[in-house]
């Protein structure tokens, strides 16, 4: 009796696994990326100043270009072309063939290759949980302590507006 | 007709270093930066990247100052700039939803789930001129209060639960989203490019044309359902990387209006929307867009076209103020050979005129 194709086949079930593994790993690059798009390249370098990095090349050198900006009807229908955005972007590999994507909005093509560099550590066994903990875990907290204060500062803002009955007030 | 002239090297040489000359104005005033306009002019820069179509606040604080502060003149810089980058390819939808507030009011519900927000805004501001700002003043720290984490749903989507409201046009997966910058215009035009030219038209027309609907050309009755603005996360699916990749925010303000409303034998009557979405903040410009997309809405909903609002080639083709400052403007160029064979037709026809006047030619009329 075949309980299941997974258990019976171990070839299906470690595909499984590198498909799990391999979301997991896309899911590690979005969120590291998700922050360096709000550092500057400055505060990039000075932290992954902090790593012995190993040896890498630029795979693409940083290029300027536009990224057309979409909106949807109402805000949740249908898309439409809003504008355009200034994008950087470029690639670098390292030593060890990992290849790292860094896009970011603006013109900053040093900004754009130090995310391409980071993107390859973050898939590095090697460097992965030290470029984590160096780099991308400070800069979230500066990210977020950022977000917070602008966040206190709005919520200041927020009024009860009340209705009066005529002839009141 | 434009005819090109030639010559005037010298003088087009010597007037564009006057110009530099006077951009610098008084040179024991100190000189501008880019920081310094992006910082404390920030709303003429919202409007540069709204009009000019690009999202670059560098870019734009630079169009200004070469522009002198003209915003058109700035707007056509920044258009121009675009033309000489390439197009990596369309951001995934931005979703103002999950938008990060940092003003938000509806004028039609005051208990909004998440609360009204005002941040900063001219609004309940005495208009009166500040002499302490003349001096130079350092503000105020902002006052913080506890953040609430409580969502900030949009209004259209509370009331759409109760269907009080129509949904809006639903993504047709596959189907080509149309872009003015790539296929000329053609009438009648999709809700899609009208609102890319809307979002990118200038913020007087559109003010004047949103205006005239509510003095009743081409009324809608119009009520701000809600206008937030804020922080907006972008993705760019890479083909590179296999996946949407996060590239940053950017400020955008959005207007949802809720207009009078709708139906017929077979569907309940529901309101209406107009919707508005432009770069920064932005309150005037996407105000004005929502009342002029829903006017421009009035064939679709079955509503007579009679005002210049309702009219989507008369909008569409007026609205773009560099195109508009392109035409308006070369009249002050040489017409020299243009106006030339003017003036010789006009000769021509006066002689005609005199020849038929002279008392031979009246008495050869009377037999």
């Amino acid at each position: 009796m075949k309980l299941s194709i997974i258990i019976d086949n171990f070839g299906a079930a470690s595909s499984v696994e590198q498909v799990t593994q391999h979301n997991n790993q896309q899911a590690q690059r979005r969120a590291a990326m998700a922050v360096l798009a709000h550092a500057e390249a400055g505060e990039i370098a000075a932290r992954l100043r902090n790593l012995a990095l190993p040896a890498h090349q630029d795979l693409r050198a940083p290029e300027n270009g536009l990224v057309m900006l979409r909106g949807r009807v109402g805000g949740d229908g249908a898309p439409f072309n809003l504008g355009e955005a200034t994008v950087s972007r470029a690639a670098v590999r390292l030593a060890t063939g990992e290849i790292g994507f860094g896009y970011t909005l603006g013109r900053d093509g040093e900004k754009a290759r130090l995310i391409a560099l980071c993107d390859a550590l973050v898939q590095s066994r090697e460097f992965g949980s030290a470029l984590e903990r160096d780099v991308i875990a400070p800069l979230r907290d500066q990210l977020m302590i950022k977000r917070q204060r602008a966040a206190e500062e709005t919520a200041a803002t927020k009024v009860d507006f009340y209705t009066m009955v005529r002839g009141e007030g | 007709m434009y005819v090109a002239v030639k010559g005037g090297e010298r003088a087009i040489e010597n007037a564009h270093r006057l110009l530099a000359h006077k951009r610098r104005g008084d040179q024991g005033v100190p000189e501008v930066t880019l920081a310094q306009i992006s910082e404390q002019l920030g709303l003429a820069v919202d409007r540069v990247m709204s009009e000019g179509s690009l999202y670059d606040r560098e870019l734009a604080a630079l169009a200004i100052k070469q522009a002198r502060g003209d915003l058109i003149e700035a707007i056509f810089l920044v258009r121009a700039f675009r033309a000489t980058m390439p197009r990596f390819g369309s951001s995934e939808p931005v979703d103002t939803g999950t938008m990060r507030v940092r003003r938000r009011v509806s004028a039609t519900f005051k208990d909004i789930p998440g609360g009204q927000i005002l941040g900063p805004t001219f609004d309940y501001t005495h208009r009166l001129l500040d002499p302490l700002l003349a001096e130079g003043l350092a503000p105020e720290a902002p006052a913080t209060a506890d953040a609430h984490t409580a969502p900030t749903p949009r209004v259209t989507d509370i009331l759409g639960r109760d269907g009080l409201i129509e949904c809006s046009p639903p993504a047709d997966d596959g189907a080509s989203v149309g872009d003015l910058t790539r296929e000329p215009l053609n009438f009648p035009a999709d809700r899609d490019l009208r609102l890319q030219n809307l979002a990118r038209g200038d913020e007087g027309f559109l003010l004047a044309m949103g205006y005239s609907t509510q003095r009743g050309y081409g009324r809608n009755h119009p009520f701000v359902g809600e206008i937030r603005f804020g922080e907006v996360e972008v993705e760019l699916f890479a083909e590179d990387a296999g996946f949407a990749v996060p590239l940053g925010s950017i400020e955008l303000t959005e207007c949802q209006m809720v207009n009078q409303f709708k139906g017929s034998a077979t569907e309940a009557p529901c309101f209406t929307r107009g919707y508005g979405l432009a770069f920064g903040q932005s309150e005037r410009k996407t105000m004005s867009m929502a009342l002029v997309d829903r006017a421009l809405r009035a064939r679709e909903l079955g509503e007579e076209v009679r005002a210049p609002a309702q009219d989507e080639e008369f909008v569409m083709s007026h609205s773009d103020n560099v195109q508009a400052t392109g035409f308006v403007e070369h009249l002050k160029l040489p017409h020299y050979v243009d106006f030339q064979s003017e003036l010789g037709l006009l000769r021509k026809l006066r002689q005609e005129f005199a020849d038929a006047s002279t008392p031979d030619a009246m008495k050869e009329a009377a037999e």
